[in-house]
């Protein structure tokens, strides 16, 4: 699940990882790979899709009108040649490119183009990724199921879609390359229905060859797609079901090439320790942020001395130590390679006398009691611990609630049942790398509603407005000042500080030496974990 | 002579028969052996706060080498350290108190009903039986699991909850086995002429055929533990029953269990602790089935 | 006996009835919303009210219950809220895996328990007996996550006898069978132990040694044939113990059955399949019991059927 797992998704502004991507196009063609996954594969229809297996297998099955240079997260033209935007914003005009068909051979128009953003937002369709789309002309209509599609979404003639804004978004271009917004050939849909995410039909670099439920996936090259050497290996297959730490022993006895589920904590020292496999490991940076969230209608977290004083409480560097140093530790709601982070940003640091003395002016001097909440799967019970021991130095007693990931969930949804939760587990990772992500759902008023995932019911309206205004700067030259509004936002959060933030998990995979390329596609921020499409193998000629 | 049945002079004092029996399972070095056991560990969930080295909760700096990984046995933490620093000798010691409580009381309960229920279905038969064991292939395919995440939800965390879930779960085993052996005995001869002679059902069930059923009870009572002190582990993973840091030797092991390759210890000591406690226990039944009805002894 | 067997089939009939009942009720009571889980994260509450309207959770509990009764009954198992194929096609995809999977273990689980329980029997009392007795605990208390990693780890990757999990020949089907096998072993080596001591104690054995029967004729053709009674009551039950083993053993062996179906839907309450998956189980374990007790009157006549 996205939520489960890294996702890197970098920034709109070049980050320094991102940049220096060198993917060579020269690279051979040929050859296979082996990933292995340990959940099932739910379905690879993009419109539903939204799980950690699926999220880039789709990408690789799939293309939307927008898509990401490999290895970074630097728009560009996918399926669409051109890409024009009005004055205001308000209208984006795009031009298909000649040439673009489909893995069942139909050459791709735009009445596809406006199929499938009308199948998305379709109430019946029931996609996980419908309210992204919310900033098109006549979504609030036809997601209630009334008319028979979007009415911002116009086919101008046969190579031209133009989508009008009911207001300014500088994210739609993003959401463009969500795998939501992938094209989708009608007649396979309806030829198959409700099982189309079984029999997946689309245009990108790979196709479907083999679905055995339960056991593997293989995708083999779509001869067809419209980039020249692309992709480089002739089939990828996916190996699923199978328990990471066995996944890992198959990868030293050379039976697989990346664990799709990245190394396991269990074996990871024992890996970093062995000079041989350590050479394979690559780190890469992930748009993704642990926090505590402090419920802000319970008491005595409505006190925001309180909240300050627990975020002096927590040592975090202790916490990264328990998990091997596979984080680093945060002070702020965003990740460091998002753009928009405060570098020199101060934040809350650990001082547990000066916590105590703040809880105390607040009013506890004897600390409290309370409770915080936590998802069962290792290693969250076991920081959950860490965090437990911390907030006993200052006086306060919380006892645990380690639960499943879906009675967290719900409990976080209801305004005072869970004082304080840890969310790893279901901590929030973008879905885009754009700052506005973290906000709406987690931090802001809409989202702090029953069944609403903004735990800390944190409701600034302030903020909110100031949200709005950020995501209302369109056009290139207000990018900088978009990125310091928002910069301004998170900041002000903190103030408040409904969350503590603890650290920001980073990735490691691993690879058998059989498959290469550039090391950001092994950690690729959008194509996760690995980008099919551009590796390459040493075995090919 | 069997201590069941009455002498023609009249029952033998119930103090004296006590007092009897522990002798006997003294003199035999097997099962003095699992008394002592069973002594140790109850001394040792009684008295775990004077026995303890450390502090069982303490993540301390001293637990964890530079890089994180927990410490093997040795030094000042006699078994090793968990992954987070904590001793896990004195958690271990800790952890008796709820194995204790669980694996004997939870399923002693559980043994209890599941003997009931089977003696009483297998000797009575007819409809009593039918209805009876009807509903124990009911309880048998009853989603446990998803029940235990319900009450999770609904209920504070509590070890009476767990004690409830695993008993609702383990009698049934008992329960079928106990039936089908009563169903074999109940047609035996001997159990023919007592009705003839015509003695009360209870007598019946109690003098005649329980002792031949003892051998099963005390296999189920003993292997029992093990399993009830590991589905207590399951239940504390999905949310009912103790919460970390509270130890138990199940949620140890657990909770370690993808760590054994690089931390065996984790594994191996609460798991010893299980088969001590269980072997204890076997001892101590095994003896007393031999002491209560010596005709059952095999000699060939 | 038709009768009987007539009788039987109907009362499973209602068990499974109740069992869909019961499970329903505890899923309905479970406080997280399926779909939230379905709406995802960015959704708004309109959207998920239009998702819980088209599945139907708003209706009240007896008309979504008779609804999915009714719909059972004529072999529609609805489709999974998360993969949205049909949960009929998901388990029948993956059940035969995990019956393959049962049927070897139980062939494993018989084979050692009863060896080990017949011979430590008759070497009661001796080191065999004891050894073989800790044995026993070990293979009950051990969990069989480590048993799974440490047989892949000595026979699939050190010695290479065995591939490393997967599905498809004989030789992947040895590994996991042994590790769920272990723990009923135990089981089944303790019952069989002490059922032999039993029936060795009981006065026809002692009557035929008197007779001059051969010790060998008399354990094999008297001995064995009463002990087994209540194993076989036992192989029902071992079908419930195999539900809760299968999820581990499964996954790490990679082994393409119904235990990670289940684990997953209801980590994420996707209600058909955990009910779809709930019904096949209870139907195995009923149908076990039923099986169980046709056989029992077979080994020892004097069990009357009623």
């Amino acid at each position: 699940m996205m939520r489960i797992l890294l996702a890197s998704v970098a920034g709109l502004a070049v980050s320094a990882h991102a940049a220096t991507a060198e993917v060579d196009q020269n690279a051979p063609v040929g050859g296979d790979m082996i990933v292995t996954y340990k959940d099932d594969v739910a379905t690879l229809d993009p419109a539903i899709g939204y799980d950690w297996q699926n999220w880039s297998m789709i990408k690789s099955l799939f293309d939307g009108l927008m898509g990401y240079e490999p290895g970074t997260t630097i728009l560009r033209n996918e399926l669409a040649a051109d890409y024009t935007i009005s004055e205001d914003g308000l209208t984006h005009t795009f031009t298909l490119k000649d040439g673009i068909t489909f893995h069942n051979g139909r050459a791709i128009v735009a009445d596809d183009v406006k199929y499938s953003i009308d199948r998305v937002t379709n109430p019946t369709t029931r996609s996980p990724g419908a309210g992204f789309f919310g900033m098109i002309d006549g979504f609030d209509s036809w997601n209630a199921g009334e008319g028979d599609g979007l009415s911002g979404v116009t086919v101008i003639d046969e190579k031209t879609v133009q989508i009008t804004l009911n207001r300014p978004d500088a994210t739609f271009s993003h959401v463009m390359a969500l795998n939501f917004a992938s094209i989708v050939p009608k007649e396979a849909v309806e030829a198959s229905g409700e099982d189309f995410g079984r029999e997946p039909v689309g245009s990108g670099a790979f196709k479907l060859a083999e679905w055995s439920p339960g056991q593997r996936v293989v995708f083999e090259r779509f001869d067809g797609y419209h980039r020249e050497g692309v992709p480089k290996l002739d089939q990828v297959t996916f190996e699923i079901g199978l328990e990471p730490t066995v996944a890992l022993l198959r990868l030293q006895q050379g039976q697989a090439d990346v664990p799709g589920d990245g190394i396991p904590p269990a074996q990871f020292l024992q890996v970093m320790g062995d000079p041989a496999q350590a050479a394979n490991v690559v780190e890469g940076g992930q748009l993704h942020t642990g926090y505590i969230t402090l419920n802000t209608q319970m008491a005595p977290f409505d006190n925001v001395d309180v909240r300050k004083a627990v975020n002096m409480a927590i040592n975090k560097d202790r916490i990264v130590k328990i998990i091997n140093g596979r984080a680093v530790p945060a002070n702020q709601p965003l990740p460091p390679t998002m753009p928009g982070y405060a570098d020199d940003y101060e934040g809350y640091a650990y001082d547990p006398t000066a916590a105590m003395e703040m809880l105390a002016a607040a009013g506890f001097p004897d600390g409290f009691t309370t409770e915080l909440f936590v998802m069962n799967v290792d290693p969250n019970p076991r920081i959950a611990q860490a965090i437990q021991q911390d907030l006993k130095e200052i006086g306060i007693t919380a006892e645990l609630r380690s639960l499943a990931q879906a009675n967290v969930i719900a409990a976080g949804g209801e305004a005072d049942q869970a004082p304080m939760i840890w969310s790893g587990g279901m901590a929030w990772i973008a879905d885009f790398p754009d700052p506005s992500n973290f906000y709406g759902p987690i931090l802001g008023c809409a989202g702090a509603v029953q069944g609403g995932w903004n735990w800390a019911w944190y409701c600034n309206a302030d903020l909110d407005a100031k949200a709005a205004e950020a995501d209302a700067m369109t056009g290139a030259d207000k990018a900088d000042a978009r990125i310091e509004a928002w910069k301004e936002i998170y900041l002000a959060v903190m103030e408040d500080a409904p969350w503590v933030p603890i650290f920001n998990e980073q990735r490691f995979t691993l690879t058998s030496g059989r498959v290469a390329g550039d090391p950001s596609l092994f950690v690729d921020p959008v194509h996760i974990p690995v980008n099919y499409d551009y590796i390459y193998s040493k075995e090919a000629e | 002579m069997s201590v069941f049945a009455s002498s023609a002079t009249g029952e033998p004092r119930r103090g004296a028969r006590t007092a009897r029996v522990i002798r006997e399972l003294l003199m035999r070095p097997r099962s003095a052996f699992g008394l002592i056991v069973i002594v140790l560990m109850v001394g040792a969930a009684v008295f775990a706060p004077w026995l303890m080295p450390h502090d069982p909760f303490e993540q301390s700096f001293d637990g964890l080498s530079l890089v994180g990984a927990p410490l093997p046995p040795g030094g000042e933490f006699p078994l090793g350290t968990d992954l987070l620093g904590r001793d896990l000798a004195s958690r271990l010691i800790l952890g008796t108190r709820t194995s204790l409580i669980i694996g004997v009381l939870a399923n002693g309960i559980a043994i209890l009903l599941g003997a009931g229920v089977g003696i009483t279905a297998g000797y009575f038969g007819g409809w009593i039986g039918a209805i009876l064991m009807r509903f124990t292939d009911l309880m048998m395919a009853f989603p446990a699991l998803l029940l235990a995440i319900v009450l999770a939800a609904i209920f504070q965390p509590s070890l009476l909850i767990v004690a409830l879930v695993i008993a609702m779960v383990n009698w049934v085993q008992m329960a079928r086995v106990i039936y089908t052996e009563t169903r074999s005995l109940a047609q035996h001869d001997f159990i023919q002429v007592q009705r003839a002679l015509g003695a009360g059902h209870l007598r019946i069930l109690f003098a005649h055929l329980l002792p031949h059923l003892l051998s099963s009870i005390v296999v189920f009572g003993t292997l029992g533990i093990s399993t009830t002190v590991l589905l207590e582990a399951t239940l504390s993973f999905l949310g009912v029953g103790v919460q970390p840091p509270m130890p138990s030797w199940g949620n140890i092991i657990f909770e370690n269990q993808t760590y054994f390759t690089t931390a065996p210890w984790l594994v191996f000591f609460p798991g010893a602790a299980i088969v001590l406690l269980a072997l204890g226990f076997n001892l101590v039944g095994d003896a007393l089935r031999d002491i209560l009805d010596p005709t059952l002894k095999g000699r060939h | 006996m038709q009768a009987y067997l007539v009788r039987r089939l109907l009362e499973s009939a209602l068990i499974l009835i109740g069992i869909t009942l019961v499970t329903f009720i505890l899923l309905y009571l479970v406080p997280a919303d399926p779909a939230r889980q379905i709406a995802g994260r960015s959704a708004t509450a309109e959207t998920v009210q239009n998702i819980r309207d088209q599945l139907g959770l708003n209706d009240p509990f007896f008309v979504q219950y008779w609804r999915y009764l009714t719909s059972l009954l004529q072999g529609d198992m609805g489709r999974s809220y998360l993969q949205r194929a049909e949960v009929s096609e998901l388990i029948a995809a993956r059940l035969p895996a995990s019956l393959l999977l049962m049927v070897a273990a139980i062939v494993t689980e018989l084979a050692f328990g009863l060896t080990i329980g017949i011979v430590a029997a008759l070497r009661r009392n001796r080191p065999a007996d004891h050894g073989l007795m800790i044995f026993s605990f070990v293979s009950i208390s051990a969990p069989q996550f480590v048993i799974g990693i440490l047989l892949l780890y000595v026979f699939a990757v050190k010695l290479n006898w065995f591939p490393i999990g997967g599905y498809g020949t004989f030789a992947h089907v040895v590994l996991p069978a042994v590790t769920l096998g272990f723990l009923g072993a135990g089981w089944y080596s303790r019952m069989m132990r002490s059922s032999m001591i039993d029936v060795l104690g009981q006065d026809f054995v002692r009557t035929a040694q008197a007779k001059g029967l051969g010790k060998a004729r008399i354990i094999l053709r008297h001995v064995i044939p009463n002990a087994i009674l209540p194993i076989i009551a036992m192989i029902g039950i071992d079908i419930g113990l195999f539900m809760s083993g299968i999820v581990v053993v499964e996954s790490v062996f990679g082994w393409p059955g119904i235990g990670q179906l289940a684990w997953q839907a209801i980590q994420r309450i996707d209600i058909p399949v955990i009910m779809g998956v709930t019904i096949v189980s209870a139907t195995a374990i009923v149908l076990g019991n039923l099986l169980a007790d046709f056989v029992a009157p077979l080994i020892d006549p004097r069990i009357k059927t009623k």
